[in-house]
């Protein structure tokens, strides 16, 4: 092993360079308090940023278009659409606090629904609801989980950098599901749109959401409050202090490629029940989106901090800003102008908060 | 993994120091040793055949030029490299140091040059990190971490450094605290764990006069309070004059000479760590060049 190429070099307070500002009484261990103040505010506003801009998009369509957005038909449809961007989204989070990136979400989603879609086809469309939603799902979570060990395993056990070795797998995976179906789209059961896809759960609160909201909230209490979260915190901090302790570092961080390969499938499933078919063409940028979204909630590209619920947000606050143009009548090729300002001003946030401490 | 982590050492329980005290060689079977152990990288012999032992309740300073060997000693006995011939022994046990896991089942803690961290993490999430305390019953068994209880345990460990703790210390994050203060986290780390050997890599290195001080302090504690033996790894020779009770020189991969730490000065020390003169030999050697350090 050689030397550890990380270690508490980010921001203030490197050991190595001492300079006059740290030469402070150890005893009282403590910033000047003014400064401490300032930071805590400015952490607290740029962590609550994301939900500050989102309300302030959702308020700024509802009084400009207040017959046509805040729509009872109009967020169901938005909330839909978001689901199952959230699910990659979710597992994009927990891959890049660990310091990684997963850029074949979208091709191993569209794998899996081929995948589960072939099953269910198999099984036959008359089949009940149940069954198909047990053997269609279970294949698609299955699919997803051996895409993402397949990623961790290429990631921690040969030196090819996450970046390529994701790229190689969204390839492979894009291109093995065309060849399953020779590019031509499978359909799924009718039974499967009209009471997922398409379902309520609860009066008019439609199931996909339902579906990515629970999975959100158990993703957050997961990277929160246990122990596999302050690992993965931990991993994407500085590796080398988790393996000097005791963290599985490399058994850690294929984990994490496989929750994310995992809810991609569980993403591939639910686009089955959505969209009545694989549509193995649209999800090419589906990869991009989602990790905007993680960039835009707050998450670091570095590792180390971030949160499922702000990853929430960054997914909803391109969705709003696409409803709202097309809503408005503006041409949707603003749309990705608008997106990739957002993710400028995200990303500019994130470094100061790094430069901040 | 599941159960409920339980700490090493009471708070603040007294230990009686070993028997030792300010000896010249470990009266009893050392606590740990190290026997004839050699490692080379490639060509390069880095250790060939070092001894060195640790007795109970001692405090050794390994000291040595660049490429003596000693942070390869260091690694070996603390789980990041392994050695090629020889073995480590535990109270007298040969044991097998193949991961850090390894060397903190054998009560070895080590703190790090470059201080192994996590800045994003606050101080008491370091102090804990790898052993955390979960809750009790099924959520513990889920993994559910038992936060309040760790940064109460916190707290208490950074007191007993003698870091009079402010409100809010162990929440802070360790990317906020200065060098120094990092430096105390993760000593404080190493003692709240240990529970045979403290491992110090250049504890002092970089550090201001006040910080210096402390650390040493923090070592000696070490050994009165918790009862640890410590092992010190530096180029500091004042300090680990100051410290130590046996300096042990490693020069050219091998164990050169040993010192009763209060019999000898920075001056021979200096000469033996050159190997202008050989430290078994009681001839002084006045011209020892000190401009090496």
């Amino acid at each position: 092993m050689s030397k550890p190429a990380s270690s508490v070099s980010q921001g203030t307070g490197v050991l190595g360079e001492p300079d006059a500002g740290e030469r402070r009484d150890l005893s009282a261990p403590r910033l000047p308090r003014a400064r401490a103040i300032g930071e805590r505010v400015w952490d607290f506003a740029s962590q609550g940023l994301i939900f500050g801009v989102l309300l302030a998009l959702i308020a700024f369509f509802s009084i400009l278009l207040p017959n046509q957005f805040p729509t009872a038909f109009n967020v169901r449809s938005m909330g839909i659409s978001a689901s199952v961007i959230a699910l990659l989204a979710m597992g994009q989070t927990f891959v890049i606090i660990g310091g990684g990136i997963d850029l074949s979400v979208g091709a191993v989603l569209v794998f899996s629904g081929v995948v589960s879609a072939k099953v269910m086809a198999a099984i036959g469309p008359d089949a009940p609801l149940p069954m198909l939603i047990v053997a269609g799902g279970g294949v698609a979570l299955l699919t997803g989980a051996a895409w993402g060990l397949l990623n961790g395993a290429l990631v921690v056990r040969t030196r090819i950098p996450d970046l390529i070795v994701t790229l190689g797998t969204m390839g492979i995976a894009l291109g093995l599901a065309q060849v399953l179906t020779n590019g031509v789209d499978v359909s799924v059961p009718l039974s499967l749109t009209n009471q997922l896809g398409n379902g309520n759960a609860i009066g008019g609160l439609p199931w996909l959401v339902v579906i990515a909201l629970v999975t959100a909230v158990i993703m957050q209490v997961t990277l929160s409050a246990t122990r596999f979260g302050r690992h993965t915190f931990a991993v994407g901090s500085n590796r080398e202090a988790g393996r000097r302790v005791g963290v599985k570092v490399d058994a850690h961080r294929a984990k994490l490629y496989m929750i994310s390969g995992t809810l991609a499938g569980f993403g591939g499933f639910l686009s089955l029940a959505l969209y009545t078919n694989t549509t193995i063409a649209a999800h090419s940028t589906d990869n991009l989106v989602a990790i905007a979204a993680v960039i835009i909630g707050g998450t670091s590209l570095f590792g180390g901090m971030g949160s499922v619920f702000r990853s929430l947000a960054g997914v909803l606050v391109p969705v709003v800003l696409q409803n709202g143009f097309v809503i408005m009548g503006l041409r949707p090729f603003w749309q990705p102008v608008a997106i990739g300002i957002v993710l400028l001003l995200a990303v500019y946030v994130d470094g100061r908060r790094r430069a901040a401490g | 993994m599941a159960a409920p982590v339980s700490r090493a050492g009471t708070n603040g329980e007294p230990h009686t120091p070993g028997a030792g005290g300010r000896s010249t060689a470990p009266p009893q079977p050392p606590v740990v040793e190290a026997v004839g152990v050699w490692k080379s990288f490639g060509r390069v012999e880095v250790l060939r055949g070092v001894n060195i032992a640790v007795g109970p309740g001692e405090i050794v300073a390994l000291v040595g030029d660049n490429g003596a060997g000693k942070s390869t000693l260091l690694k070996i006995l603390s789980g990041v490299e392994s050695l090629d011939a020889g073995e480590i022994r535990v109270d007298g046990r040969a044991v097998e140091i193949r991961t850090a896991a390894d060397a903190h089942a054998a009560g070895l803690e080590t703190v790090y040059q470059d201080l192994a961290l996590a800045p994003h993490l606050d101080v008491s999430a370091n102090l804990f990190l790898g052993r955390e305390t979960v809750l009790p019953g099924l959520l513990g068994r889920l993994g559910f971490l038992d936060n309040k209880e760790m940064r109460r345990a916190a707290s208490d460990d950074l007191q007993v450094l003698g870091l009079r703790v402010r409100e809010g210390l162990a929440t802070s994050r360790v990317v906020d605290l200065s060098g120094g203060q990092q430096q105390a986290v993760a000593v404080a780390r190493a003692l709240t764990w240990g529970r045979r050997l403290l491992i110090l890599d250049e504890p002092t290195a970089a550090l201001g006069v006040r910080e210096t001080a402390f650390v040493l302090d923090a070592v000696l504690k070490a050994r009165d309070e918790r009862g640890l033996s410590v092992l010190l790894v530096t180029h500091d020779l004042p300090s680990a004059l100051r410290v130590a009770d046996r300096v042990v020189v490693l020069r050219l991969g091998r164990e050169s000479a040993s010192f009763e730490a209060r019999r000898v000065s920075v001056e021979q020390l200096v000469g033996t760590i050159t190997g202008v003169f050989d430290g078994r030999s009681s001839a002084g050697a006045p011209e020892a060049d000190e401009a090496v350090l």
